[in-house]
């Protein structure tokens, strides 16, 4: 060695080789393995195929019918859009064995309070109710049939569909106004709420008869409507279900 | 010789498999009835419809066989309450306990509402590019997968993953995350959380579709995604999405 590289010294020279095997292994691995060898196509295809096989629990909603009229009535309601699944729960295995395997019927109150107890963040205008004083002990389905829900009679009072501003008025200084008080409310609205609308008061003079400076009510706050608020509605900036004190 | 031979042998059993890898992918691809080309998938969240009643999450865990522990989700809704001093409060509503407002008064807040997020299947996803062992990938119908034989349960993606949307399961101490119920949708079935969503807040479909009630969501609603300027690209869109939200 030191004979025929007489620079370089013997140490140096191993390291060489070392390196040319890296090197040449780094090559080999390009070159001579070939491609699909190192694809990661394999490995995945069959992750795809061990996710696709996965048991389905939820039969999907385009079953049920094949052999449950009910449905078609659920249709026609405010739970139309509801899977069937929703409420009984996961049915995969009673649509391919239907006299053994049954699915959940929920009875208790609880199951329907999930979606229907009253929560300030729920959307405003979804059905709410407070559990604690609506027909305590009583099963919901006593009186609501959950493939058609309505009230079983019209209701006598607003908040029975209108929870979260009658609890919002309880506590402000409109507590003591009726809702007709500002709202006229024509029979239908009782029956087919979205179809018959409760009507709004048309403008500020409304609100002028208690809060203008020209009012005889004693109570209320007062402010000149000619120059109070320009252009805008009173509603526009005081929430009349909770107006604010000062 | 004894080594010429060896290396003659050696290389002789790398070109084969090659030669079978290359067989193997035109035999074994992808299942024939299902083409995962013709499919690209999305998924949209209209906020200001949930209702927070954690159906969604109850089904995704028995679909998907997620830990009941409420740790562990692959999908899950958050309350968010913002206050009256602007402070945004956001928890994790868990759907088993009776609800509270998180010691939040209600006279404190100035807007609260649900939010429902799940993976949101990044069309360039931060947990792909971050796994060192390639465990996680996209297919070719834009879902991000993880191969739980593949995965070495490093925790480098639930670390990357800007929206909290990975948990290491407890069972197969690998990653785990939503999949779109991709065992399901390959059936022309909806994924779990969207087919028992009581209010019609998920809208399941393909990205592409001319007519669908995806492609209808998308076009009528001003929509938002979580996070945009991380350019993660998400297929999961929100309508009516506050500014609050993270």
């Amino acid at each position: 060695m030191s004979v025929r590289f007489p620079k370089i010294p013997d140490s140096l020279g191993r390291l060489l080789v070392v390196f040319a095997l890296l090197v040449g292994g780094a090559l080999a691995v390009r070159v001579v393995i070939p491609p699909s060898m190192k694809d990661e196509e394999f490995h995945r295809n069959e992750a795809i195929e061990r996710e696709m096989s996965r048991p389905v629990r939820y039969a999907g909603s385009g079953v049920c019918a094949d052999c449950h009229d009910e449905s078609v009535a659920k249709e026609a309601g405010y739970h139309e859009n509801l899977s069937c699944e929703t409420c009984h729960g996961s049915a995969r295995e009673h649509s391919e064995n239907p006299l053994e395997v049954k699915p959940t019927l929920p009875r208790l109150r609880e199951f329907c309070s999930r979606c229907h107890t009253y929560d300030p963040s729920r959307p405003t205008g979804f059905p709410q109710i407070n559990p604690v004083v609506h027909n305590p002990l009583k099963q919901c389905i006593a009186c609501h049939n959950p493939h058609d829900p309505k009230p079983p009679t019209v209701p006598q009072e607003c908040q029975a569909c209108h929870a979260e501003i009658a609890r919002t008025k309880a506590v402000s200084p409109h507590v003591l106004l009726e809702c007709t008080t500002c709202h006229n409310v024509p029979r239908l609205h009782k029956v087919t709420p979205r179809a018959v609308r409760a009507t709004i008061p048309p403008d500020r003079a409304f609100c002028g008869k208690c809060h203008g400076t020209q009012s005889t009510n004693r109570e209320s706050p007062k402010v000149d409507l000619a120059t109070h608020g320009e252009k805008y509605l009173c509603w526009q900036c005081h929430y009349p279900h909770m107006p604010e004190l000062d | 010789m004894e080594r010429r031979r060896f290396f003659g042998k050696l290389l002789a059993l790398v070109a084969s498999s090659g030669l079978i890898g290359t067989i193997r992918r035109k035999s074994f691809g992808e299942p024939k009835e299902y083409d995962p080309t013709q499919h690209y998938y999305g998924m949209g969240v209209q906020v200001d419809k949930c209702i927070g009643c954690g159906r969604c999450v109850e089904a995704c865990k028995e679909e998907n066989n997620v830990p009941r522990e409420p740790f562990f989700f692959r999908t899950w809704v958050e309350r968010y309450t913002i206050k009256r001093d602007g402070e945004a409060v956001v928890k994790n509503i868990d759907p088993t306990i009776s609800r509270s407002l998180d010691a939040v008064s209600e006279k404190d807040i100035l807007r609260t509402f649900f939010v429902p997020k799940l993976c949101n299947q990044c069309d360039n996803p931060p947990c792909v590019q971050v796994c060192p062992v390639s465990a996680t990938f996209m297919t070719d119908d834009g879902v991000i997968l993880v191969d739980e034989e593949r995965c070495i349960g490093c925790r480098y993606c639930i670390q990357a993953c800007p929206y909290g949307a990975r948990y290491l399961h407890p069972v197969t101490h690998t990653a785990d995350k939503c999949t779109f119920c991709y065992h399901r949708i390959t059936q022309n079935l909806l994924p779990a959380c969207v087919e028992v969503c009581p209010t019609q807040a998920r809208i399941f479909g393909d990205v592409r579709s001319t007519a669908s009630p995806l492609t209808r969501f998308k076009r009528m609603n001003k929509l938002h995604v979580l996070k945009p300027f991380l350019n993660t690209e998400p297929k999961v869109a929100y309508s009516d999405l506050d500014g609050e939200v993270r």
